[in-house]
């Protein structure tokens, strides 16, 4: 499991990230912490283009934990 | 709250209002091919504070107003509202006072290059050629691990700078106050200052696209980045929709007129105004966003967008100050010396930023 923490980096560093690590690990679940409502739909746009399940967790007001899983 | 606006059709709808409502500007008042354009009219918001005494470019536009307290009234309405600051505040101040240099030597911003091309304005494409290629030197510093560093959670007070700066604004340009015989508050009698839909009308379309980009996130640079960085096509359907529509409303109008020579402040020197776009693309992408979405972005809290804003103001007031900024005579005396600057600053910011991976 691959853990992307994204908190406090605005558009679009949470996304470059978590790109880079579905590169890197294309089989693997990858965790991504975001605390912004951009960047959680952002990461999941990414995810869902490139055929990932994903699994929003809100763990405070602002902060979500999104479980990528890879479909494929 | 769910968000309607994530949707395809909703980021394709706003880029249509935006769109419309950029070519009826015009049609009320605004200069030509610029019913909004964020850097001309921060550079006007600049003269009309004395900031610069360019007198043919000073008035305290409504559509900066509105776009920031759009944003701000909609981002609290739907939760979104959250102080946060405090990444590279001063590279960001001097990545806007670059981009602000390089979109002036240009003549446009992001929104106005293509505001220009639905008005038939050819050197616009050279503006939007540079403006990618400095997006694309961009992208390749983020995918080396490029950022400004994590931002934090500030005080409620922080997030209310930029909305009640622009209240201020808006109170100073109702009661055009004059705070000494001959001195600010400057309003142009002549020249693209002096052209300006009515008051009511600017301030209204300013609220409206303020607060339904502040749900779409509409981006100009990003729309491009996306494209390149991920093969994300959402915000350039936004983008191509306000190109569209701009066009289709300024042909019903007779504002759509092709070609590049005569062009309504323009000009034609390829060569910069392609670098031009070029220094202000890199500086978008490096601070991760256009200006209108920066506007945008300091209406819901963010204070370094703030500080890029104001960084924008600033650079606008240096490039009509030290005679950078273009002119439809063509491109001032230090306008280039001033681009190169810029992209060796950017260049810099880019390399030394670059965090190394785990």
């Amino acid at each position: 499991m691959i853990e992307v923490d994204a908190r406090g980096l605005s558009c679009p560093i949470p996304v470059a990230k978590t790109k880079q690590a579905m590169e890197k690990n294309p089989s693997d679940e990858i965790i991504v912490l975001v605390d912004s409502n951009v960047a959680r739909e952002n990461v999941t746009r990414l995810a869902e283009s490139k055929k990932y399940s994903v699994d929003v967790l809100t763990i405070s007001n602002d902060e979500y934990k999104l479980v990528l899983k890879p479909t494929n | 709250m769910k968000n309607i606006f994530f949707s395809r059709a909703g980021i394709i709808i706003v880029g249509a209002i935006i769109g419309v409502f950029a070519a009826l500007l015009q049609y009320f008042g605004n200069p030509p091919n610029m019913g909004i354009c964020v850097a001309c009219f921060e550079r006007d918001i600049a003269g009309a504070l004395g900031l610069h005494r360019a007198d043919v470019v000073q008035y305290l536009r409504p559509e900066i107003i509105g776009f920031v307290l759009g944003a701000f009234l909609m981002a609290a309405f739907a939760g979104e509202f959250r102080p946060r600051g405090g990444s590279s505040p001063l590279i960001r101040f001097f990545l806007g006072l670059f981009a602000m240099i390089g979109a002036l030597v240009f003549l446009g911003c992001p929104w106005r290059a293509l505001l220009r091309l639905a008005g038939g304005d050819g050197n616009a494409i050279l503006g939007l050629l540079g403006l990618t290629s400095g997006i694309f030197i961009g992208i390749l510093f983020l995918k080396k691990g490029f950022n400004l560093g994590r931002s934090h959670a500030q005080a409620m007070g922080s997030g209310w700078i930029m909305p009640a700066l622009m209240l201020g604004l808006l109170f100073l340009l109702t009661f055009q106050v004059s705070f000494a015989p001959g001195g600010p508050i400057f309003f142009s009698a002549k020249g693209p200052g002096s052209m300006h839909a009515p008051l009511l009308i600017s301030i209204a379309a300013g609220l409206i696209i303020g607060a339904l980009a502040q749900r779409s996130r509409f981006c100009t640079m990003g729309a491009i980045r996306d494209v390149m960085l991920t093969r994300d096509f959402h915000l350039l359907g936004g983008v191509m929709a306000l190109v569209v529509f701009a066009f289709a409303v300024n042909v019903i109008l007779g504002q759509f007129k092709p070609g590049f020579e005569g062009q309504p402040i323009a000009h034609t020197n390829h060569l910069w105004n392609f670098l031009g776009m070029s220094l202000a693309g890199l500086a978008f992408a490096l601070a991760g966003g256009c200006p209108g979405r920066q506007l945008f972005l300091s209406g819901e809290g963010d204070a370094d967008a703030g500080v890029f804003v104001l960084g924008m103001v600033t650079g606008a007031a240096v490039s009509h100050n030290f005679a950078m900024a273009s002119s439809p005579k063509g491109v001032a005396a230090f306008g280039p010396i001033a681009v190169i600057f810029g992209i060796v600053f950017c260049l810099i910011v880019g390399f030394t930023m670059i965090e190394k991976s785990k």
